[in-house]
């Protein structure tokens, strides 16, 4: 007749809530040097804006956050990357 | 030896001979202070993000070199904004990562980044350093 509850509950993913694991994948790979000339490798951290996106939804540990963030500035300054933007991705 | 890396726009509307003999001319300064070049890369005419002196691309330089003292880095940059062909430029000190990122790169070792992938860009060097926090 009508599926039994436990017979539902596993119909669907029961891991569909769950948050992925958010890591530095600076850390994660291995990688030491940001290159500021690398404006494409950048654009994965700022917003269409141009803004330097925040640690908490990049997911950088806090020593790579803050290098990075020297690499978007140094590439602002080179006119590789606009200081303020609009519609960038 | 302390390694730099001083990367420069130069003006669009000179022609190709100007443009080049302002590079051979920064080339030459530095070679004149002492200092050995590492390598010199002409990434060509890029379209600039924002307008610098009211031109929209810009030609981009940049020049790897090393040296013992840089005492007279100060009197190069003086130099390079007195110079009318520059737009800008910036100098910048290379820790041993960036000049070992520098050579991957020119040595092809660095290819289009994957996230997905478990290898690492710099080879197996960086594991020791990993395992050493375990320690």
């Amino acid at each position: 007749m009508a599926a039994s509850r436990e017979d539902v509950k596993f119909l669907s993913n029961p891991k569909i809530g769950l948050r992925r694991k958010k890591y530095c994948r600076f850390r994660k790979f291995g990688i030491k040097y940001i290159d500021y000339k690398d404006a494409e490798f950048l654009l994965q951290f700022i917003n269409e804006q141009g803004k330097i996106l925040p640690r908490r939804i990049t997911g950088n540990s806090l020593k790579y956050q803050r290098r990075m963030a020297t690499a978007v500035k140094r590439a602002r300054h080179l006119a590789m990357l606009p200081f303020v933007g609009d519609l960038l991705k | 030896m302390r390694h730099y890396e001083v990367t420069f726009i130069v003006d669009p509307v000179l022609s190709g001979d100007e443009v080049k003999s302002t590079a051979e001319h920064i080339q030459n300064e530095l070679r004149q202070a002492g200092a050995e070049l590492v390598a010199v890369d002409e990434l060509g005419l890029r379209q600039l993000a924002y307008p610098i002196n009211k031109r929209s691309s810009g030609i981009y330089y940049c020049i790897e070199f090393k040296c013992e003292s840089a005492a007279w880095l100060g009197k190069f940059e003086l130099n390079m904004t007195r110079n009318e062909r520059l737009l800008r430029y910036l100098t910048v000190k290379l820790d041993k990562y960036g000049v070992k990122y520098n050579d991957d790169k020119r040595n092809g070792r660095i290819g289009k980044r994957k996230p997905e992938t478990t290898t690492t860009e710099d080879g197996g060097d960086l594991a020791p350093a990993v395992v050493n926090l375990d320690a």
